[in-house]
């Protein structure tokens, strides 16, 4: 039992541990999707959440020592975003012919996503820290953490709220889409993108792959253009 | 596999040295993923090279999410004493700009149509 102790002691002090317990959780989230047929509700992000938090809430572990072996994961998202350049090439020349659509909804979705969520704070009340993570939840986490702390959140809470949003958007798109009767691949992946960032795109990637490059695209442009226009709703909103 | 790591890596990396260097206000592997679609644009033959190791990563893009999504636990103050509003706030907020945004891209699409008969 001492030896389990000293064993334990060592090994959840290094990074192997988590990282391999991280990969092992979502390895298992995603095959128990797949065998569902990946309805929306088994969303592969928040089944991971599920199955980890309670095993560091119950062995004690602080979330500083998870993230020194998750951070590799984590870093991961910076090379992934990149990555996303391959699909927009693939799609060019559909991209091409919908250029303004694109723009227009880009602007529209993403003054919504950030001004909704920054009017909606103000009317239940939330500190005005809660407000200010709040407000950059539609982009991807690397570029929210900035926004956040460009304008006075906290990231870490940002980083929760930016999860939270992807896992709430990749759920409800489906249904959503289709009790309104919605058939355009493009219009319905755009749509994710713009409000649930990368959670919401790797949910597009699985239902359609047109659907996924949209998304993809979506993502990409909410990231830049959130980023200008995050500290402008702020200064006008509140 | 590894030149696409290095090769991903290298346009984040350039993309991170523009943004500091003119401190822009767009993130590092945004940029990158700027320089990469130039990249393609000047050399189309790179796509194939590509292609299988951004399909593995961009298929499990859900993974490199959880590290942060366990951040919840840090964060069980705040969450626990306004879990009910935050989740309507960031509901009612999510499903929105999906609103407008589907309907801005349908009415668009279909106003260019319209012009272009």
């Amino acid at each position: 039992m001492n030896d389990f102790a000293s064993l334990w002691s060592y090994l959840s002090a290094t990074p192997l541990l988590w990282l391999t317990a991280t990969i092992g959780a979502y390895l298992i989230a995603d095959n128990l999707a797949g065998r569902l047929g990946n309805p929306p509700w088994a969303n592969p992000v928040l089944l991971s959440v599920l199955l980890l938090s309670p095993v560091l809430v119950f062995t004690n572990t602080r979330y500083s020592t998870y993230f020194e072996g998750a951070q590799f994961i984590h870093f991961l998202l910076g090379p992934a975003t990149v990555a996303l350049a391959l699909p927009l090439w693939d799609n060019r020349s559909t991209i091409q012919k919908s250029v303004i659509p694109i723009l227009c909804a880009l602007v529209a979705g993403s003054a919504v996503a950030a001004g909704s969520a920054i009017a909606l704070a103000q009317f239940f009340d939330l500190p005005m820290s809660v407000l200010l993570s709040l407000a950059p939840k539609s982009t991807t986490a690397p570029v929210a953490l900035g926004i956040s702390e460009a304008v006075g959140g906290i990231p870490t809470l940002t980083a929760v709220l930016v999860i939270l949003t992807g896992i709430i958007g990749a759920i409800t798109v489906t249904p959503l889409m289709n009790i309104l009767s919605i058939t355009d691949w493009q219009a319905r992946g755009f749509a994710v993108g713009v409000a649930a960032h990368g959670i919401g795109t790797a949910r597009a990637f699985k239902v359609n792959p047109i659907a996924g490059a949209y998304a993809g695209i979506a993502m990409a442009l909410n990231a830049l253009f959130t980023s200008l226009i995050v500290p402008i709703l702020v200064r006008w909103l509140t | 596999m590894l030149q696409t790591l290095g090769l991903l890596l290298g346009c984040q990396l350039a993309g991170e040295f523009v943004a500091r260097g003119l401190s822009l206000p767009i993130p590092g592997p945004v940029l990158g993923l700027v320089i990469l679609l130039a990249a393609l644009v000047f050399r189309s033959s790179l796509a194939g090279a590509l292609r299988p190791t951004c399909h593995v990563i961009l298929a499990h893009l859900s993974l490199m999410f959880v590290p942060a999504g366990v951040g919840v636990i840090g964060n069980l103050d705040v969450l626990s004493s306004d879990w009910a509003k935050l989740l309507v706030v960031l509901t009612l907020s999510t499903i929105l700009s999906m609103l407008v945004t589907v309907a801005t891209f349908i009415t668009m699409k279909r106003l260019i149509y319209r012009l272009q008969k």
